[in-house]
């Protein structure tokens, strides 16, 4: 099953290549990798998509925790919880498909945010199933080249009712 | 404050942390600090003839004394030197602190002269390791690579020391206890999770405790002894595991796994629970995974929790320190209303099958006219020492046998590379450990092979008057490959035959070292005597029966009751 792990490390370096040494070293899978500050500047968020059964999962989470580096490990996909990633698409747009772009952008609610006279650059973010969808129906007018982020989660706030 | 040197704060570190001997070998990237640690005159520094050797010997004044073994080495060469030794550390869980030079940090990563990028090399087998960048960091990063190499699962841990920072100054703020937020080893146990431990012990009617390297560790031999005593319950003991409860004892049942005893295999195979104390069910224990121990409930106590449910299912996971569960364990039992009769009346029935399990297949071999037999030299040098000797191995045949025919009732009495499996371990670890105990007799149980992968050291025992006695047990084979390839590549013996073997005595001689031989099996003990006897290292070299196998034997991937017995 895929997970959504939220890791907080300590910001030294090498905490990184700990965690990416980890999972290669034990043949654990990364599917994508995420990190940037946090409002602490002396510790980072490392959100990691995984898979594996749960024994696997737990023996990841684990061995995470052991890391001397490693403050918090959540398990994001426990709970409820939101993810987003973002992708931009370099997509052909020539005279006949320029409008279509323009009206998939409009759907999906994407932004344009380059410009050329055979290409747009698309903006798409939202949950996996979204950039997939966008992809999808892109890929027969032309993608000229893509780059993601890689996921990002957090857990939803409790709401009381 | 006034300002101290970086090298002087090392100096300084090393001897608030208590350290008294450091082994090592010097260099360009590390001379600022073996001399500040000659002009301070405090700590033994023991110069090694190799930096494998500094690091073996570290891990065995660890082991056998329970302290932090340290090493210091130069940059480069020195430092990858001594990747194998912080490895056989790391497996085991061994606490040592290395110290490396490194070239000047402006000049880190430009290629320069015996420059290597050894925190990244050693990453993955150290529990941590630090680069340190500016001095100011220095006492805080010294003070946190000792608390994390001793403290929770010790380990091994690097710290990486360019040559500006060991000259540069600040002030030396070294803290007596610090808190590392991300890093909290559990050392009391759940209470809830003892009590769910008790009430399956005392369901039990077929329960084995398997006992590992963590109890020695935790120091917790007395409360696994107390455990054992007081439910009559029997104990089996990894390789790492022996000497956390007497060899000699009624209740022991010897090691288990590869070539464990028959007895400890069948325990485990037939238990209506097993009793895990910091073991890991690594696989040269539990042999084919899917068959082992089908009918046991599990309870395992760790304190690394990464160790619980890592190969095997576990029923009742008890995270925490040994020695602390232990205790709590043994108060349960106590609190009981069980007495001591029923306890035993409890488990009669089974410890009388484990019984004539033991007496069907009991660990033997088999005595042939004309040629020595390596069982019959430990068993002599069992019987001749008594059992007090700290015994070292190396990685092999040797190790087996020693582990199998020596029988060890105190802690810290064997030390043997058990996760890693480093040949040449054994005699810089013999090295370390007489260091720690000067009066004690330090043996060396060795083979051809492994004694030469670190012979060098020789000088080092020499030059440091080690009364050191090694045992090589010489079939001029690498013996435990051959009989590999004896039992399943068709007796092809590919690249284990020694065509060539050195004169070892005369090697020892050649040290100023004394050496013995036996070829006779009528010399043996009279070379055990006369080697035990006499001042200074000395080599007892036997010729033994070159085909002699290990045996029982699960062969690897096997359930462990298909065992290969003699």
């Amino acid at each position: 099953m895929r997970h959504t792990l939220s890791v907080l490390v300590e910001n030294t370096p090498g905490a990184l290549s700990r965690i990416t040494g980890l999972f290669s070293g034990r043949g654990f899978n990364i599917e994508s990798l995420c990190v940037a500050a946090t409002l602490d500047p002396t510790l980072s968020t490392l959100t990691l998509v995984t898979y594996g059964d749960d024994f696997i999962i737990e023996q990841i989470i684990k061995q995470l925790n052991r890391l001397v580096d490693v403050y918090k490990v959540i398990d994001v996909t426990e709970g409820e919880f939101v993810e987003r990633e973002m992708a931009l698409i370099k997509v052909k747009a020539e005279a006949e498909t320029r409008a279509e772009v323009l009206r998939m952008c409009d759907i999906f609610r994407c932004k344009v945010v380059d410009v050329s006279s055979k290409t747009y650059t698309v903006e798409v973010t939202g949950p996996k199933s979204k950039l997939k969808a966008v992809i999808e129906l892109l890929t027969p007018i032309g993608i000229k080249e893509i780059t993601r982020t890689g996921t990002i989660a957090m857990i939803r706030e409790k709401k009381t009712v | 404050m006034a300002k101290m040197t970086g090298k002087d704060m090392v100096v300084e570190a090393l001897k608030r942390e208590g350290v008294e001997v450091i082994f090592g070998f010097p260099g360009g990237a590390i001379i600022d600090i073996n001399d500040a640690l000659e002009k301070d005159g405090t700590i033994k520094f023991v110069l090694v003839r190799h930096e494998q050797g500094a690091t073996h010997a570290a891990d065995g004044y660890a082991r056998a004394s329970g302290k932090v073994g340290v090493c210091l080495v130069t940059s480069g060469p020195g430092a990858t030197n001594t990747v194998t030794g912080i490895a056989t550390a790391y497996m085991d869980s061994i606490p040592m602190v290395v110290m490396t030079g490194q070239v000047p940090t402006a000049l880190i990563g430009n290629d320069a002269f015996q420059e290597v990028d050894i925190v990244g090399i050693t990453r993955p087998c150290t529990k941590h390791n630090f680069l340190v960048k500016d001095v100011k960091d220095l006492p805080m990063i010294l003070k946190e690579a000792f608390y994390i190499a001793r403290s929770g699962r010790p380990g091994p841990v690097l710290i990486d020391l360019p040559k500006d920072v060991q000259n540069g100054k600040a002030e030396f703020n070294y803290p007596d206890e610090i808190h590392l937020r991300s890093y909290n080893p559990v050392f009391e146990p759940h209470i809830k999770q003892v009590r769910r431990a008790y009430r399956l012990i005392k369901k039990a009617r077929k329960p084995v405790i398997y006992a590992g390297g963590g109890v020695i560790i935790a120091g917790a031999h007395n409360e696994l002894r107390a455990l054992a005593e007081s439910t009559q319950t029997p104990v089996t003991m990894t390789l790492m595991g022996l000497g956390a409860f007497p060899g000699t004892h009624r209740l022991s049942l010897n090691m288990l796994g590869m070539h464990g005893s028959y007895c400890a295999n069948m325990a485990m195979a037939n238990s209506d629970l097993i009793i895990a104390v910091g073991a890991r069910f690594d696989d040269r224990v539990t042999g084919k995974i899917e068959a082992f121990a089908t009918k046991a409930k599990i309870v395992h106590m760790d304190i690394d929790p990464t160790s619980i449910q890592k190969n095997v299912k576990v029923d009742v996971p008890i995270v925490g320190d040994c020695r602390i569960a232990l205790e709590k364990l043994v108060e349960a039992v106590r609190e009981d209303s069980v007495t001591a009769e029923e306890w035993s009346e409890r488990h009669r029935g089974w410890l009388e099958q484990l019984d004539a399990w033991n007496k069907r297949h009991p660990l033997h071999y088999k005595q042939e006219s004309g040629v020595i037999k390596p069982q019959y030299v430990i068993e002599k040098l069992y019987e001749m020492t008594k059992g007090k000797a700290i015994i070292t191995t190396e990685v092999g045949q040797n190790q087996m046998w020693a582990a199998q025919f020596y029988k060890f009732d105190e802690p810290r009495t064997l030390l043997s590379s058990g996760g890693l499996g480093t040949m040449g371990y054994g005699f810089p670890a013999a090295i370390g450990a007489q260091m720690a105990f000067p009066d004690k007799l330090v043996v060396d149980i060795a083979g051809d092979g492994s004694i030469q992968m670190n012979i060098q050291e020789m000088a080092t025992a020499m030059e440091q008057r080690l009364p050191i006695k090694i045992i090589i047990l010489n079939n001029q084979f690498l013996g435990m490959v051959r009989q590999w390839q004896e039992l399943f590549y068709d007796r092809r013996y590919a690249a284990t035959k020694f065509e060539m073997t050195p004169d070892f005595v005369k090697i020892a001689e050649a040290y100023g070292a004394t050496g013995f031989r036996a070829t006779k099996p009528e010399e043996v003990d009279d070379v055990l005597a006369k080697g035990l006897e006499t001042d200074g290292p000395v080599v007892m070299e036997f010729a033994i029966a070159r085909e002699e196998g290990v045996f029982p034997m699960v062969p690897a991937g096997k359930a462990t009751t298909e065992m290969l017995l003699v």
